[in-house]
């Protein structure tokens, strides 16, 4: 009995907390995050329980809509599935979720809207949780939403600012496009299969694909432009470097590790199903190989240090999407999903810091020599940079270099995708470390910056840990064991090993050196294929037009009908208002025509 | 006696005392609708402790007016109107709580809201038909009167314009309903709801076409539906905000509710027949005013649209609430699914849209204007406003955790399933497309939201101090909304336990 409340406890503590800081928050910022923190930590604690006891947790669950009619029972319950994928996922989340809390503390000191911060940090956290442990589609989709309007409060936190509220508008916007297909395929899977529970799903799956294979593809396709809104892949990705004006801690925690990955943690949700469809394995692939391909190029051209880290993110989620599609388990795709939670996280974390110690320039070129202003930051930075190149130890190179094994098996030609986005991902990264780290002082702040405040740099050496160590075997198999491929031939590890080396050496020979401006330009990478500007257009012109259009014809064509029809009961009124001369001769006149006419209407009959 | 007389006389009460002191109308206002809505809370918890399912008809009590003609004032409560009874109940209180006093004549004023209220409570207690239109037009006609006196911009066009499109609509109606008691054999005349469903099931009641037709196009051009919708939106625009939260937020469902009580029963086979071109129809209320909303650029424009547009979600419930059994042979069931989230949405629609028009009202008070192009910034300017408008604003656009949300999914469910089994017929695609209308309810939902509480506070505003933040007993009543939004999307299970066995007992 007790156990089974500490699930519950783990999901609505950061609720209660959301509630709590809504309406006493504004007393303190203590209050604030003392609340914050607790709730995380707790849920944290209810997480690594769950995880280490291991075993079954039978968790009674709560009916959401639960209807019977015609002895068909409709039923929708918030409830747990606590498994193999869920319990290592919450632990990830929490942990992450914890050291970002403490983070913000220091972080955010300075800002207003604090008690804001902290709310939405902790509906944030639930609304993850929910969709961790959820059960079945429904109530995935449901939590899907809610991370999606905590997202749009955290990064319109600084809502004054007008590039802040439209990037928070235009994440939520692109999200439920993405949502629009997500929820149409649980209704196609529904119909069809009778259930929308994970734990049926891999049955009723096969019945769809014996009676119909194209109507479970299409289902599937459906379900993964949620991942492809969520989990920021090509085409709709715009939205992830834009989310990148919320607070540093907002992009490292929902915007790097749990909330885009949430999209990857549903595909591996429905891996049962997923792997029944060829057709759905491969669009699924495809999208990711151009994403992971696409958003790296853009990455090698921005300036702005977070925003090269979010394009950064948009191609590791493109390789999860990947590892999905070409390994025999969802496994594979959640390894790289947690080495990536933890160095990317840590990234985000030390460009904070790094932005903190500049006085908010966030400018890659403005930075410079920051090695000796800041050190323990410039080594944390390292380890990320080590481990989100794939260099070997680090954990980077166990996941990433898994994935593309799978994909070499396979023999799809995404694989080539993957491989040179090794070096794409190696030259943006060391660009960023050079640039910002090397090189001479290139601004007044860069000479004066200091390292930051401990509350800061603690979580971040905790992370900075785990960057390295999570990918080795026996530690990272501790939180899962990904299926590895037999024979690897021996000279695909040495052609990927290559293709890093060749992108370590470009950045080198081009930024070691301290360069003033970047060398190289390619306008059409750093304007990132122009299709912001595309969506920009399409938006304005064919959607502002064609509501434009439908408003016009509101106005004057169907209320023009009302008009008319009004204009005739007036003119005719009109008419009868002319008869009316105030004349007797012209009355008896009327009452013998009338009377004429009936009798000429009934002898005619 | 019922207790829902005592409702009923309260409200009545409270509009003659209004009417006769105007001095200490606004007092005897306040007074009034909290008491309204403590007695009919009170009403609800012994309502929920002493029924087994919402099918049961509590507080009943008939009034033999013309016994020999079948006309009986009967009034009672059921699940169904149990909800709605909440509904008009906590609107009732939100609009004169969370509304800014009349310039001129506060008498007058609120002793029409009450009368507006007594109609809307009174038309909601009613089992019977005759009464129920009655307590309608009692409703409407002060509704006119204070859209002309008190409204704002065109008020007098509009005025008139709503008053001729409405009278004719009721009038469309009251054919219907008479078609339908004429249609009786005379033993058994009578305009009991309830009597008359099963009047039509036992076959005695044997109705032309017409009479359908007059019955649909009169409740449906009282919810606006396209294309007799464009009445509303200026209508709301144009007038007060208390009359604009009861009329959009509450009286419209009048339509809805006899839809569901009355013309869903009584022709399942036209329903049956017909549900094309209402699915056509319901289109143009979600698709194509959805976009015309999206091109509004006043608030008060953009929330009578987008009440027009959420109709359409309602409307898809009644649609595809009858369903052909699997086996053929001219036999419909009624879809819980569908009845459930059309029931729940009325509610969820009805709360989310009098909280934005309460705000909107407060708004205008205070910048004398709605353009989003002079607005901005209000997020900073008065907090309380702004959070209380961003939950308004999530609530509408559907966001999980509030009622509309759970309203939608039902709807969704029953409709993308209601065409059987073939693929891509069209339920399924009238579904999705409704489904986008989620997307286009965001983006004028969240660009409303961003260009009045996000973004910096135009020059004319700064440093002035007509932005004071909402007081507290606005708040108070606007909170009240808020939370009973949030029961329901937590725990719709709670309201359809009320609402499906209501709707399928009929």
């Amino acid at each position: 009995m007790m156990i089974a409340a500490i699930p519950w406890i783990l999901l609505l503590s950061p609720l209660v907390g959301c509630v709590l800081i809504l309406f006493f928050g504004r007393a303190s910022k203590l209050l604030s995050s003392g609340i914050g923190i607790f709730c995380a930590g707790l849920s944290l604690l209810c997480a690594w329980f769950l995880w280490l006891k291991g075993g079954v947790v039978e968790v009674p669950s709560f009916p959401w809509v639960d209807y019977t009619s015609f002895g068909k029972q409709f039923r929708i319950s918030i409830g747990f599935l606590l498994d193999d994928l869920s319990l290592p996922m919450l632990v990830v989340v929490t942990t992450v979720a914890f050291l970002v809390f403490i983070y913000s503390v220091g972080y955010m000191a300075q800002e207003e809207g604090y008690w804001r911060y902290f709310a939405g940090l902790c509906l944030f956290l639930f609304s993850m949780l929910g969709i961790v442990v959820a059960e079945n589609f429904v109530m995935m989709f449901l939590f899907w939403e809610l991370v999606g309007v905590s997202s749009y409060i955290l990064i319109g936190h600084y809502f004054r600012r007008d590039s802040a509220a439209d990037a928070a508008k235009q994440a939520f916007t692109v999200n439920r496009v993405g949502d629009f297909g997500f929820l149409l395929g649980i209704l196609l899977i529904w119909l069809y299969s009778g259930t929308f529970s994970f734990n049926d799903l891999k049955g009723k799956a096969q019945v769809i694909t014996d009676a119909a294979p194209w109507l479970l593809t299409t289902g599937l396709v459906l379900v993964f432009l949620g991942t492809v809104g969520k989990s920021a892949q090509f085409p709709l990705h715009v939205w992830l470097p834009n989310s990148m004006e919320g607070p540093t801690p907002v992009s490292s925690l929902l915007h790097a590790a749990t909330m885009v990955a949430a999209g990857v943690y549903m595909l591996a949700r429905i891996f049962p199903a997923l792997s029944l469809s060829p057709i759905a394995l491969e669009v699924v692939s495809w999208v990711g190989g151009i994403t992971c391909f696409l958003a790296a190029l853009m990455g090698t051209q921005q300036n702005d240090i977070k925003r090269i880290l979010a394009y950064s993110t948009i191609s590791q989620l493109g390789y999860m999407v990947i590892g999905i599609s070409v390994a025999t388990a969802s496994t594979v795709a959640v390894f790289h999903l947690f080495t990536h939670a933890f160095f990317k996280c840590l990234l985000f974390l030390c460009a904070g810091s790094v932005i903190v110690g500049m006085h908010h320039e966030q400018d890659i070129w403005k930075m410079g020599s920051l090695k000796n202003k800041m050190p323990l930051t410039f080594i944390m930075m390292g380890i990320g940079t080590f481990a989100l190149a794939g260099v070997p130890p680090f954990s980077g190179y166990f996941s990433k270099d898994l994935i593309l094994e799978w994909a070499w098996i396979k023999g799809t030609p995404v694989f080539w995708f993957g491989a040179i986005t090794i070096a794409l991902t190696t030259f943006y990264i060391f660009r960023l470390f050079f640039v910002v780290f090397l090189g001479p002082p290139r601004s007044d702040e860069a000479k004066h910056a200091q390292e930051s405040p401990r509350v800061m740099l603690l979580p971040m050496l905790i992370l900075s840990i785990l960057s390295l160590t999570v990918g080795w075997p026996f530690i990272g198999h501790f939180f899962i064991q990904p299926v590895h491929p037999e024979h690897v031939p021996l000279f695909l590890r040495f052609i990927l090993i290559g293709f890093l080396a060749v992108g370590a050496l470009v950045a080198y020979l081009l930024y070691a050196k301290g360069p003033l401006k970047d060398p190289i330009q390619v306008a059409v990478f750093e304007n990132r294929f122009y299709i912001d500007n595309f969506y920009d257009w399409l938006v304005k012109e064919i959607q502002g037009r064609f509501a434009g259009i439908c408003a016009f014809v509101d106005r004057w064509v169907v209320d023009g009908f009302v008009k008319i029809a009004s204009g005739c009961v007036w003119l005719f009124g009109f008419c009868l208002r002319m008869l009316q001369v105030g004349n007797i001769q012209a009355y008896a006149f009327y009452f013998g025509a009338g009377i004429l006419l009936i009798f000429f209407l009934l002898l005619s009959k | 006696m019922s207790p829902l007389v005592f409702l009923i006389l309260l409200l009545i009460l409270t509009s003659i005392f209004c009417y006769l002191s105007p001095a200490s109308a606004r007092r005897t206002a306040f007074m009034g609708s909290a008491l309204q809505l403590i007695l009919f809370l009170s009403l609800l918890l012994i309502y929920l402790f002493r029924v087994e399912d919402g099918a049961e008809v509590f507080y009943g009590w008939k009034w033999e007016l013309l016994p020999e003609l079948g006309v009986v004032m009967g009034l009672g409560m059921d699940g169904f109107s149990a909800i709605m009874l909440l509904l008009a109940t906590l609107v009732t209180f939100a609009a004169v709580w969370a509304t800014p006093a009349p310039e001129r004549s506060v008498g007058f004023y609120y002793g029409n809201l009450f009368l507006i209220a007594a109609g809307v409570v009174g038309a909601f207690a009613s089992t019977d038909l005759l009464f129920f239109y009655l307590f309608h037009e009692l409703a409407l006609i002060p509704t006119f009167l204070m859209i002309g006196i008190w409204g704002t911009g065109d008020k007098h066009r509009v005025a008139w314009k709503v008053t001729i499109y409405l009278a004719l609509a009721s009038f469309v109606l009251l054919i219907g309903i008479l078609g339908l008691y004429i249609n009786l054999p005379e033993i058994s005349r009578t305009f009991g709801m309830r009597e008359l469903v099963d009047l039509a099931n036992s076959g005695v009641l044997q109705t032309p076409d017409w009479v359908f037709v007059m019955l649909f196009l009169g409740f449906g051009a009282l919810v606006s539906l396209f294309p007799f919708h464009t009445w509303a939106p200026g209508a709301y625009a144009c007038a007060p905000s208390s009359v604009a939260m009861l009329h959009a937020g509450v009286l419209k469902k009048f339509g809805l509710y006899g839809l569901l009580r009355v013309v869903l029963p009584i022709f399942p086979h036209e329903m049956q027949e017909y549900g094309h071109v209402l699915l056509i129809l319901i289109l143009g209320n979600i698709f194509f005013v959805g976009y015309a909303t999206m091109a509004q650029r006043r608030l008060d424009w953009m929330l009578g649209y987008s009440s027009v547009m959420h109709m359409g979600y309602i409307f898809l419930g009644i649609a595809s609430a009858m369903v052909p059994f699997a086996g053929g042979g001219g036999s419909y069931y009624l879809n819980p699914l569908s009845l459930g989230g059309a029931g729940i949405l009325m509610f969820a629609h009805g709360i989310s849209i009098a909280i934005l028009f309460a705000l909107s009202g407060q708004l205008r008070r205070r910048t004398a204007t709605l353009e989003f192009s002079e607005l901005g910034g209000m997020g900073k300017t008065m907090p309380a406003f702004g959070l209380l408008m961003g939950m308004g604003t999530f609530a509408s656009i559907g966001l999980p955790g509030f009622a509309n949300f759970s309203g939608e999914l039902l709807v969704f469910f029953g409709a993308f399933g209601s065409g059987g089994a073939q693929f891509l017929n069209f339920y399924q695609i009238a579904t999705a497309i409704a489904v986008w209308g989620v997307v286009v309810s965001a983006i004028y939902g969240l660009r409303a939201y961003r260009w009045t509480c996000f973004g910096e506070t135009p020059e004319r505003w700064v440093g002035s101090n007509e932005l004071v933040d909402l007081r507290g007993r606005e708040k108070f009543a606007i909170w009240i909304l808020v939370v009973f939004s949030l029961l329901v999307g937590f725990w719709p299970q709670g309201f359809l336990k009320l609402l499906i066995p209501a709707l399928l007992a009929q």
